[in-house]
């Protein structure tokens, strides 16, 4: 293939100089996508191990810890994860197909539902702080199992907050993304960043998809 | 042909500028190259202050808490800032593109970037030591670390934790560019083993990094919240945290290692003059390295009350992760045999290489072996062995490689003499610090202690005395090379007469490495041929 560039509307340049053609790039940032969500995967890898290490060790407490997290509140914000993957993933197409205007409206649905997950998440934090739940000194927790539950919390606001901070840097690259967008960026023939960061906002509802399960619905079946 | 190109990488621009806003993979190996050098001698300042206390078998210099406070910034400094950037960021950068043929890295943007976060984690590393230091070691065990160390943990942690993004994004770099970026021709198995080094190293950097950082995050947030994650009086359990820790610090011995193996062959085969002695056994073993080192960590806890099968099984694995190790090392001497062989310095380390990264991995097998362990756990048998690793192995092949690639990356050659003595004075004085060691910790000598019984002075003073010959060995290359920059005789393209791609290019390199994208044509190392009949520089494109 020869490097004859295309150029996009304004004509700025898609391809970065140490690629050989837009493929190669287009291939390579995937690639570099996919090699980062690998880290991601190791990264949240190291929480969910502990978490599975004192699960085991305390399936009790980790019941009745569980069972005062608001499982309501958490299936909500499934749902609103879930539909925010559905409009990224409209966004995406927007984008794919140079609908610049389309990539926009699905984008900022997407930020507004991202929005309301960590509304409803800080209402949840302010509850456990309200209710004594947050480990330290302050933390009360009846029964015979409140040190192990306060590790269970601990485990809680460490892979929940996380995931939050996860979820903010999303909303900034959708921002940024939306930016682009509104200077017609996106065509047929560049797309690569829209694309990328729809695979990461995926990933990062995968996440929750595995937490909402391992600490909201514990305590459930017993 | 051998005149330094009237434009190159170093004098397309000057300026302050030019250089911490460079995107340039050459000038961000050289950002590298001047920080790690900085930090190794922070770390090697406590090292000779640990070795000044060891002098005498009273604690006198200092008192037992500074002691910890010496031995902790020494590892810290040593393992995070110098040993595992040390090859990967600033040979593997500057090689990586150039190895490859390609015009810079995939994402040099990116690469700016890990530059400037292990930067800002090397400050927050300062800055701990200038509030006053850590002393919990360099392997943070909790509850100390997490609950009882009145020292800045916390700071030190956070500057670890950000340092590994440093590494991971740096591996990530070079995955995506070893994949997408080999120039026409250039397929898997005509690729120089330095590349499978990396390539190897940075899958470690991806899946091991981020479990060292997640682990000191819970580490840091038990200490500023308050929480009990590695407590035992509130359930927590610390022996979960050596689990953590050690899934990634035993594969970070080989993200030492591996890149120093990488350097190795490339010594070898260029002063040899001979093509690697079984490339793929070379190379696979990397890979395997890379893999089964992440199934061995439990050899670090054989006394931590891990169950005897666990410790039985991590046994076995540790004997297994030898095997590949052994290979290169049998495979860089059958180069060797019948090669005709030069002794310039980059060879003395080379050779010298490996000779101590063989006494140290055998010596690991000592530690491998249960029985044994239980006996010299926590003992000089260990600081002795992983020393031979970590300095007589990764460090002598980054000084053997930093010496080969230096006409490449200046345009100037070092003086040949003084580098050959200052090699062998490394040599001597190596072996004449940590050899002493092992007698050391056989004899019972416990590590991490300021003062000990007085029957271990005559060794403990023979240690120190080959430290400040190692010191001498150290700061000779440091002037001469500097000396060089401005002295040295102008190198020429290929001084080595190497096959290596990057050798095809004029020294110093221009700013897109190629002014011809090569197609490359045969194996790597083909010594018995041109170059000419390995690369071709003709067509001004890929087909
Ligand atoms: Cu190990």
């Amino acid at each position: 293939m020869n490097s004859a560039v295309p150029a996009a509307p304004d004509a700025f340049e898609v391809r970065a100089h140490q690629f050989e053609d837009v493929e190669q790039q287009h291939h390579a940032s995937w690639l570099g996508m996919w090699v980062f969500l690998a880290t991601e995967v190791m990264f949240f890898g190291g929480m969910f191990a502990a978490y599975a290490f004192y699960r085991v060790g305390f399936p009790n407490a980790f019941a009745a810890a569980s069972n005062r997290l608001d499982v309501t509140l958490g299936a909500i914000n499934t749902a609103v994860l879930i539909s925010s993957s559905f409009t990224m993933a409209l966004a995406v197409h927007g984008g794919e197909t140079g609908r610049n205007k389309a990539a926009i409206r699905y984008l900022l649905l997407t930020m507004l539902l991202g929005a309301v997950f960590l509304g409803v998440k800080f209402y949840e934090y302010h509850e456990k702080f309200v209710e004594h739940l947050v480990p330290g000194p302050a933390f009360r927790f009846e029964g015979p199992h409140a040190h192990p539950a306060e590790i269970f919390f601990s485990l809680y606001f460490a892979m929940t907050g996380l995931h939050a901070l996860h979820m903010i840097i999303g909303i900034g690259l959708l921002t940024w993304m939306a930016l682009k967008a509104r200077r017609k960026r996106f065509s047929p023939i560049y797309y690569t960043p829209i694309e990328l960061t729809g695979l990461y906002w995926h990933f990062v509802d995968l996440i929750w998809i595995f937490l909402f399960p391992l600490l909201y619905l514990v305590g459930r079946h017993l | 042909m051998n005149g330094a190109p009237q434009v190159h990488y170093l004098n397309v621009d000057y300026g302050i500028r030019s250089w911490l806003f460079t995107t340039d993979h050459k000038r961000i190996a050289w950002l590298y190259l001047l920080s790690v050098t900085l930090f190794f001698f922070f770390g090697g300042f406590f090292a000779t202050l640990i070795r000044l206390e060891l002098m005498t078998p009273q604690g006198d210099l200092v008192q037992a808490e500074t002691y910890n406070k010496f031995f902790t910034m020494h590892g810290v400094t040593m393992v995070f800032f110098f040993l595992i950037p040390s090859i990967p960021a600033v040979l593997g950068n500057f090689l990586v593109p150039m190895m490859v043929g390609a015009r810079d890295l995939a994402f040099p943007r990116l690469n700016l970037a890990s530059w400037y976060i292990f930067i800002l984690g090397g400050l927050f590393t300062l800055a701990s030591a200038a509030a006053g230091g850590v002393d919990t070691g360099w392997t943070f065990y909790t509850p100390y670390s997490s609950i009882y160390s009145n020292s800045h943990v916390a700071l030190t942690v956070v500057g670890v934790f950000v340092t590994g993004f440093s590494s991971i994004l740096t591996g990530l770099n070079f995955v995506v560019t070893i994949h997408k970026m080999r120039a026409p021709g250039l397929t898997w198995f005509r690729l120089p083993l330095f590349i499978w080094a990396i390539y190897a190293t940075s899958i470690i950097f991806i899946l091991g990094t981020p479990v060292i950082a997640i682990t000191l995050l819970l580490v840091g947030l038990e200490r500023v919240f308050n929480l009990g994650f590695f407590d035992p009086a509130r359930g927590g359990d610390p022996v979960l945290f050596q689990h953590l820790f050690w899934f990634y610090s035993h594969p970070a011995v080989y993200i030492m290692v591996l890149p120093a193996m990488g350097v190795e062959s490339e010594l070898v085969t260029a002063f040899a003059r001979r093509r690697v002695f079984g490339y793929s056994f070379v190379a696979f073993s990397s890979l395997a390295i890379a893999v089964i080192g992440f199934l061995v960590w439990g050899h670090h806890m054989f006394v931590a009350g891990q169950s005897v099968h666990a410790g039985l099984i991590f046994s076995l694995l540790s004997f297994l992760v030898a095997i590949p190790s052994a290979i290169k090392v049998f495979n860089w001497t059958a180069t060797l045999h019948r090669g005709s062989i030069s002794y310039d310095a980059p060879m003395l380390y080379a050779l010298g290489f490996i000779g101590l990264f063989t006494i140290g991995g055998l010596t690991g097998l000592f530690l491998a072996s249960i029985g044994v362990d239980v006996h010299v756990h926590d003992t000089y048998f260990v600081i002795a062995h992983f020393h031979y690793i970590m300095v007589g192995g990764s460090v002598m092949a980054y000084l053997g490689g930093i010496h080969f690639w230096w006409p490449k990356m200046t345009g100037r050659t070092y003086p040949e003499p003084v580098a050959r003595v200052a090699a062998l004075i490394v040599f001597l004085g190596f072996n004449l610090t940590f050899f002493p060691q092992f007698v050391l910790g056989y004899l019972g000598m416990p590590r991490r202690y300021h003062a000990y019984p007085p029957e271990f002075q005559a060794l403990n003073v023979m240690s120190s005395a080959g430290a400040s010959i190692l010191a001498v060995g150290y700061v000779l290359p440091l002037i001469y090379l500097i000396w060089s920059l401005r002295y040295g005789r102008v190198a020429g393209r290929n001084p080595w007469g190497a096959r290596g791609l990057e050798w095809q290019t004029p020294s110093p390199p221009p700013t897109h490495n190629f002014d011809v994208t090569p197609r490359v044509v045969a194996e790597a190392y083909a010594y018995d041929k041109e170059p000419e009949e390995t690369y071709e520089f003709g067509s001004p494109s890929r087909a």
